[in-house]
C-alpha cells in the first residue's frame, strides 16, 4: 500500500505515463481499497442494498476524494506533521459540507438523496487513507490519478455487491423489476412459480459475506495476493 | 525555507489560519445560500402536501411548477390550526407552522403545540391533508396523510425521512408502503380514534387499522406507527366534533 507513496516523480514525466496509469488501474483490481486493503467496509455494509445507492455513494466519494487529494497534495509542504490527521479531517469535512450546501441550494433533489451519505463520506477511511498514504507525499497530478483509481475501485465494488444484494434480496436492479412483481396478491413472473426473495440478502451481514466471497475468489485467482505468515 | 515546520508556533499558526479560513468559507456560503435553500424548503413542503393527495409524478408536478399547482388545489385560507385537544386555534397560519421544529423542542408544552390541517379540493371533492412528524431509527421522519371527504378514510399519504437506512427503513417513502395505508380508517363507528398497528405477520392488508411493516425496517415502521397514532388522534377529535 505505501510503497507507491514514497516515490517522487521527475517533473518532465508525461501526464499519462505508465506509472500514472498504474495509479488508476491498480486500485481497480490487485490493490482494491475494499477487497485488498479492507477499508471502507462500514459504508459497504450500509448502502449496498440497492444499486442506485451504491452509484450515488461511489460518485460522491470519487468526487470528494479527487478534490481532497488535490488540496492535500497542494498543501503537503505546509502541513505540520504533528497535526496532519486533523488537517486532513478538516479538509474532508469542509469539502463535504460545501458540496452539500451547494446541492441543497441548487439541486435539492440530489441533496435529499445524498443526505444519508454525508456522514458516511466524512468517516470513510479510504479518503483519509489516501490523504495520508499518497497525497501527503506526492505531487497534485499523480494524487488526482490515485484518487480516480481508488474512487472507482471503491465504487465498482459497491456496485458489484449491490447487484447481488438487490437482485436476490428485492428481485430488482436499479429499481427495475427483474423477476416480476413480488407484492403479495399481485405476483407476476417468477413469483407465480413460488420463487421468494431472500430477505437475508437485504440485512447487513450478507454484505460482509458477499465481500468475503469476492475476496476469496480474487485471491484464489491471483495467488500473489495471499499474505505469507 | 527558514521556517521550522515542527515548531510549536508554526503548528499553532497553521491550525489557526486553517480553522479561520475554513470557518469563513463555510459561514459565507451558509449565509449566502440561505434564501435559496429556504425557498426550496417551501416548495418541498407544497410538493409533499400535493403528493399525499395524488400521484404528482403522473400529473407532471415537480419542484418547478409546485407553487402554481399548489394554489390550484389547496386554498390556504381554508386551512386551520388545531390545539392538542382538537379545538381550532385562532391567529396561527397553518402553512407557517413548523411541526418538525415543534416536535424537536422537548420543552414545549403540549398545549402550545400547533396541529395544522390543510383543506384541499380534488376532483370536486374535499380532501383533508394532515402533516405528521415523528422519529425513525436514525433521525426524524415526517409525512402528510390525506383523508377523503368523509374525514375518515385515508386517501393517500407521503412519507419522508432524514437518514433512514437505504433499502430498509428508507422504504417508508416508497409507493408500496404508502399503498398499505390507503383505505384504512382513522376512526371507528362511534367516531373515536382507531389506533393503527404495524404488524409483521402479513395480515395488514386484510385487517382494519393494521398495516404491514417493512422487513429489516422494524424500528422505522414502528416510528411511522407512533407518528400516525399520536398526530391523527388530535384530528379525529376535531373531525368527530365537526361532524355533529
Amino acid at each position: 500500500m505505501s510503497d507507491a507513496a514514497v516515490k517522487t516523480k521527475a517533473p518532465s514525466e508525461p501526464l499519462f505515463s505508465k506509472k500514472n496509469k498504474k495509479l488508476v488501474t491498480d486500485p481497480l483490481t490487485d490493490n482494491n481499497p475494499v477487497t485488498i486493503q479492507v477499508l471502507g467496509i462500514c459504508s459497504a455494509l450500509a448502502i449496498t442494498v440497492q444499486v442506485e445507492q451504491g452509484v450515488v455513494m461511489g460518485g460522491a466519494v470519487l468526487f470528494v476524494l479527487i478534490l481532497g487529494n488535490l488540496i492535500i497534495s497542494l498543501m503537503r509542504n505546509l502541513i505540520p506533521s504533528r497535526i496532519r490527521i486533523i488537517v486532513q479531517l478538516v479538509v474532508v469535512a469542509a469539502l463535504v459540507i460545501i458540496v452539500n450546501e451547494l446541492l441543497k441550494a441548487f439541486l435539492p433533489d440530489v441533496s435529499e438523496k445524498l443526505s444519508v451519505f454525508v456522514g458516511l463520506i466524512i468517516t470513510n477511511c479510504i479518503i483519509m487513507g489516501r490523504f495520508e498514504a499518497f497525497a501527503m507525499a506526492n505531487k497534485p497530478w499523480p494524487s488526482i490519478m490515485d484518487a480516480i483509481g481508488n474512487g472507482l475501485g471503491y465504487a465498482g465494488l459497491l456496485i458489484l455487491v449491490a447487484i447481488f444484494r438487490e437482485l436476490f434480496g428485492s428481485g430488482t436492479l436499479y429499481g427495475f423489476q427483474i423477476f416480476g412483481n413480488s407484492l403479495p396478491g399481485e405476483e407476476t413472473g417468477l413469483y407465480t412459480l413460488g420463487y421468494v426473495n431472500n430477505n437475508m440478502m437485504i440485512l447487513p451481514p450478507m454484505a460482509l459475506i458477499i465481500v468475503g466471497i469476492i475476496i476469496w475468489v480474487q485471491r484464489s485467482r491471483n495467488k500473489s495476493l495471499i499474505e505469507q505468515h | 525555507m527558514a521556517i521550522n515546520r515542527d515548531s510549536n508556533s508554526y503548528t499553532f499558526g497553521f491550525a489557526i489560519v486553517l480553522v479561520v479560513a475554513v470557518g469563513t468559507i463555510l459561514s459565507v456560503l451558509a449565509i449566502g445560500l440561505k434564501p435559496q435553500q429556504e425557498k426550496n424548503d417551501i416548495v418541498k413542503k407544497q410538493l409533499d402536501i400535493l403528493s399525499a393527495m395524488m400521484d404528482t409524478k403522473a400529473k407532471g408536478i415537480s419542484r418547478k411548477n409546485a407553487e402554481e399547482e399548489f394554489k390550484k388545489y389547496v386554498n390556504l385560507d381554508d386551512a386551520i390550526v388545531l390545539d392538542v385537544n382538537g379545538n381550532i386555534k385562532e391567529g396561527v397560519k397553518a402553512f407557517d407552522v413548523d411541526i418538525k421544529k415543534e416536535y424537536k423542542d422537548k420543552n414545549m408544552k403540549d398545549a402550545d403545540r400547533n396541529f395544522p390541517l390543510f383543506v384541499a379540493e380534488l376532483d370536486g371533492k374535499k380532501a383533508y391533508v394532515i402533516p405528521v412528524v415523528g422519529k425513525g431509527l436514525w433521525g426524524p421522519i415526517w409525512g402528510n396523510i390525506c383523508l377523503d371527504e368523509d374525514m375518515n378514510t385515508i386517501k393517500g399519504a407521503s412519507f419522508g425521512h432524514k437518514g433512514e437506512t437505504p433499502g430498509l427503513g428508507a422504504e417508508i417513502a416508497q409507493p408500496f408502503f404508502i399503498n398499505r395505508w390507503i383505505g384504512e380508517k382513522i376512526s371507528d363507528e362511534n367516531g373515536d380514534f382507531a389506533k393503527f398497528e404495524i404488524v409483521k405477520d402479513g395480515s395488514g392488508s386484510a385487517k382494519e387499522s393494521k398495516v404491514d411493516g417493512i422487513t429489516g425496517g422494524t424500528i422505522t415502521s414502528k416510528g411511522v406507527e407512533e407518528m400516525a397514532n399520536r398526530c391523527l388522534k388530535v384530528y379525529s377529535v376535531y373531525f368527530k366534533n365537526s361532524k355533529k
